[in-house]
């Protein structure tokens, strides 16, 4: 990452101002975005959606030659076009023919993707921002830092010292006196304007129409007032049918800013009489910029399927510390990265990529079903093929794809890491490592894997056999977890096996898009799991289990090893995680724990993988409660914990106060215990807990369970 | 279906009101002009953008009113405190108002003023935006409006302010006698 980067990172996350507001809406979005969905079918709806957008995405240039047929027939004239450069000169060219001086402008991203602005004021036109946010920042010299709301940034303090300058009067900090300042110094901007300009929320091929949605009203004065009406559009706003609007305007609203329905929404299809009697001219540019070209890439073609609500941003983790300047562009968070990818060039996304920690919060709430952290995934492995693998990544790589190397490593390490450990944490590392052990100590390398215990747990023999898939975290510094995995199964009768020559299971290299390493990691564990006849492949470590059952297919077809396909398949159908797998044994009355004993609180902290790729939440609460443990739900259960693998170690910065978050969170239950079910989790939670002194004990749920069953 | 309209509509800060027949609304708007103090004076004025209401009205009575104009020109309006206007469709489900706004007085008059006042037949309120969609047509009206409560903003540190560049107040009255009996 370069310097400049993590500079603007760093002064991000100590812009109290930019943090607290983010955090507040953040918070807050969640409840109020749940709160408009109640009673709608949120799946269906987005099914609708992006079965349209994608229907759309298919054959653009055939929607667009029926938009342009239907636009056209109305009246309005319709310029389409792939270059940016060319929507602005088109632009001035109409300004300059009809003598126009003044433009008022409502939000339009397309506006700003391709720098209008500046093209309108070099040339001599006054081009006022009307949307109040984009004002501000117009008046401040910034870029939007939010798709949805641009100035989130600022405070009133700094908008009342932008308006003060402006309207050359000191002005106080209050809001709806602010609020009418605009009001009243862009109304005569309106009046006078000749051209408006508006972008599109969506554009209707069959009727020909575009449709704006706003809450302030100025996209109403914009297209009413001025004779010119000019709307960008970008191409990916097209839908086939009229019928689509209703659903995309029952999701854009609920999903930007938890309303029902913004305050305007305009329909405008062709243009219509000025008032002053003659006719409006109504030009339409549809924007292509790459967005053909994104259609046509299968990995991207989704991206189309975007309604620009900005949600994605508003439950990003990341997004709510950094804000969106970060994104060094006009299109800020997950969606941002892809955009800027695709509009500017791939090379740009090279640091901004990097802040997904690919917890998946985004892909539950996207109305247009994208799946935006596997585009950045798909980015990660191309950014690698254009650059080639760093050297250090390289290397290290090239143990893990060599097993003995690789845990012959790990052994190595619990020696190596003892000048550093006290007790069970590697609390201070010297040098350029601080940063891994600033705010969370590490966990020292067991002395005794797992793989070395596990020869000595006698095993019942039954018809029913599980292999375990231990993973790196469980084996080599967490094998108690091992060890209550393998009690409860054999518990119920069940006969575990531990095949030795299992391996990473390519998480880390796949997140860090070194897929031709996952690939071979995931050919070397399907080999050695299958081996055996087995009813499961049992893991307690859910990144590793969505490896098992998701992951390595997708790896493998996306680099053609197609010949693998079938045993990865069959491997994916075998494999279960630990609390799904123990959920079914008490059902069948094969488990029971202890009873009588009550043992209090206890908070639970889903992880990423297991809530949202496996979706597995109420299972481990279930078996806790049955346990004997009163659940006692945190604040933001869901949330990432900034572990993310690597990510921790890449962007400690970022990764420290996501965790500081929820080691709040978890400390305001009361709860004397948390549970979750990845190591990965517990690393990162423990060794929080471990600095910050509280004394809350961090537990994988396999151990809590494994310590009450019936004797 | 009107009271789940008047929900939604005061939960975002409409007012709603409900009249028998086309003479208590007229009282109902002219006691309002009054009381808000419109007059012939710029920033005082009120201005009416012609609709089916006004088709069966006593014009005579509205030409006494001081500062009320029919014609709605956008100096007219852009001085005028109150724009009143009729929309054709409420939908119930997210307190919006929907009419075939073409003609530009029918937008100045709900747009540029800081009170709109809509008039709504009471017996053309729909339940959501399926029914709705059954009734507009972008085939015959190029400018198809949806207006949901007053203007309003939060791109100041997220607190939500009424009356940007739209109406600060929007006063909705359901006429029952218009196009409609009692529901």
């Amino acid at each position: 990452m370069k310097k400049e980067f993590k500079a603007s990172i760093n002064k991000a996350l100590n812009d109290a101002n930019l943090t607290g507001a983010l955090g507040k809406f953040s918070e807050a979005y969640k409840v109020n975005r749940s709160k408009a969905y109640e009673g709608m079918d949120f799946e269906a709806l987005r099914s609708r959606i992006a079965e349209a957008k994608s229907s759309a995405a298919c054959h653009l240039s055939e929607v667009a030659d029926t938009f342009q047929k239907n636009a056209e027939a109305l009246g309005a004239k319709v310029f389409r076009t792939s270059d940016p450069q060319e929507v602005k000169q088109y632009i001035l060219k109409l300004a300059k023919d009809n003598g126009v001086r003044s433009v008022v402008k409502s939000k339009s991203m397309a506006t700003e993707e391709i720098h209008l602005n500046k093209t309108l004021l070099e040339s001599g036109i006054a081009v006022a921002e009307t949307d109040l946010g984009e004002w501000i920042i117009q008046l401040a010299g910034q870029t939007p830092s939010h798709m949805v709301m641009p100035a989130i940034h600022m405070t009133k303090e700094e908008v009342s010292e932008l308006f003060s300058k402006e309207v050359d009067e000191r002005l106080s900090t209050d809001i709806p006196r602010l609020v009418k300042v605009a009001r009243n110094e862009l109304r005569p901007k309106f009046l006078a304007a000749d051209m408006g300009i508006s972008g599109g929320n969506i554009a209707v091929a069959e009727t020909g129409s575009i449709v704006l949605v706003t809450n302030e009203g100025n996209a109403r004065l914009v297209t009413t007032l001025p004779r010119i009406h000019v709307a960008l559009v970008g191409v990916e706003k097209l839908v086939e049918k009229f019928e689509t609007v209703a659903p995309i305007l029952d999701a854009l609203p609920r999903s930007a800013t938890a309303q029902l329905l913004t305050s305007y929404v305009s329909i405008i299809s062709g243009p219509t009489p000025n008032d002053d009697g003659s006719m409006k001219e109504m030009h339409i540019i549809l924007m292509d910029n790459r967005r053909t070209e994104m259609a046509q890439d299968p990995k991207f073609k989704q991206a189309l399927q975007c309604i620009r609500c900005g949600s994605c941003l508003n439950v990003c983790p990341i997004f709510r510390l950094v804000g969106g300047h970060v994104f060094g562009s006009i299109y800020t968070g997950g969606i941002g990265t892809i955009l800027t990818a695709w509009f500017d060039e791939l090379k740009k996304s090279e640091d901004i990529q990097g802040l997904c920690i690919q917890c998946g919060n985004c892909t539950q709430v996207c109305p247009g079903k994208l799946d935006i952290p596997e585009m950045i995934l798909e980015i990660r492995r191309r950014l690698l093929l254009e650059k080639g693998q760093p050297l250090v990544q390289k290397a290290i790589f090239g143990v893990v794809n060599n097993r003995k190397l690789f845990h012959g490593m790990l052994r190595a390490a619990s020696i190596a890491g003892k000048p550093f450990t006290s007790g069970k944490f590697i609390r201070h590392l010297p040098l350029f490592l601080s940063d891994l052990t600033d705010g969370r100590s590490l966990p020292a390398i067991a002395e005794k894997p797992f793989r070395d215990i596990f020869p000595a747990i006698e095993q019942p023999k039954g018809r029913e056999k599980a292999v375990f898939y231990a993973g790196c975290l469980i084996d080599f510094a967490y094998p108690e977890m091992g060890v209550a995995l393998v009690k409860l199964l054999n518990k119920a009768g069940i006969e575990v096996t531990f095949p030795e020559e299992q391996t990473c299971c390519g998480a880390p290299a796949l997140y860090n898009g070194a897929y031709e390493v996952a690939a071979q990691n995931a050919v070397d564990n399907i080999k050695v799991l299958l081996e055996e006849e087995a009813q499961y492949v049992v893991s307690a470590c859910p990144t590793c289990t969505v490896a098992l059952a998701h992951e390595f297919g997708k790896t493998l077809e996306t680099l053609g090893r197609t010949g693998w396909l079938a045993k990865a398949k069959e491997l994916a159908d075998k494999t279960m995680d630990l609390s799904t797998l123990v959920k079914r044994l008490v059902e069948q009355g094969r488990l029971s724990f202890k009873e009588g004993e009550e043992l209090g609180k206890v908070t639970y902290h889903d992880s990423c993988h297991l809530k949202r790729t496996l979706n597995v939440s109420k299972e481990p609460r279930e078996l806790l409660q049955k346990a004997g443990y009163e659940m006692a739900e945190m604040f933001e259960c869901d949330m990432c914990c900034g572990m993310g693998g690597s990510y921790s170690m890449k962007l400690p910065e970022i990764s420290a106060p996501i965790l500081q978050r929820k080691l709040r969170n978890i400390k305001e239950t009361g709860a004397p215990v948390v549970a979750m079910d990845c190591p990965g989790c517990v690393m990162q939670i423990r060794g929080g807990f471990d600095q910050d002194g509280a004394a809350v004990r961090v537990k994988h749920t396999a151990e809590l369970l494994a310590d009450r069953l019936e004797d | 279906m009107y009271e789940q309209f008047r929900t939604k509509a005061v939960g975002v800060g409409a007012e709603v009101h409900r009249v028998a027949s086309k003479k208590d609304a007229l009282d109902f708007i002219l006691t309002f002009l009054e009381e808000e103090g419109v007059a012939d004076a710029p920033g005082r004025y009120a201005v009416w953008a012609d609709g089916p209401f006004l088709g069966g009205v006593d014009r005579g009575v509205l030409a006494g009113v001081s500062g009320l104009s029919l014609e709605v020109t956008r100096e007219r309006a852009a001085r005028a405190k109150v724009g009143i206007s009729e929309m054709s469709w409420a939908v119930a489900d997210t307190g919006s108002l929907v009419q075939d706004q073409s003609a530009s007085d029918q937008r100045l008059a709900s747009s540029l003023t800081e009170i709109h006042i809509a008039l709504v037949p009471a017996a053309n309120i729909v339940a959501d935006k399926p029914s709705l969609f059954a009734r507009i047509n972008p085939k015959t009206s190029r400018y198809i409006a949806f207006i949901t409560g007053p203007s309003r903003t939060a791109d100041i540190e997220r607190v939500l302010t009424i009356g940007v560049h739209g109406p600060e107040r929007l006063i909705i009255v359901f006429v029952d006698e218009q196009g409609g009996a009692k529901q």
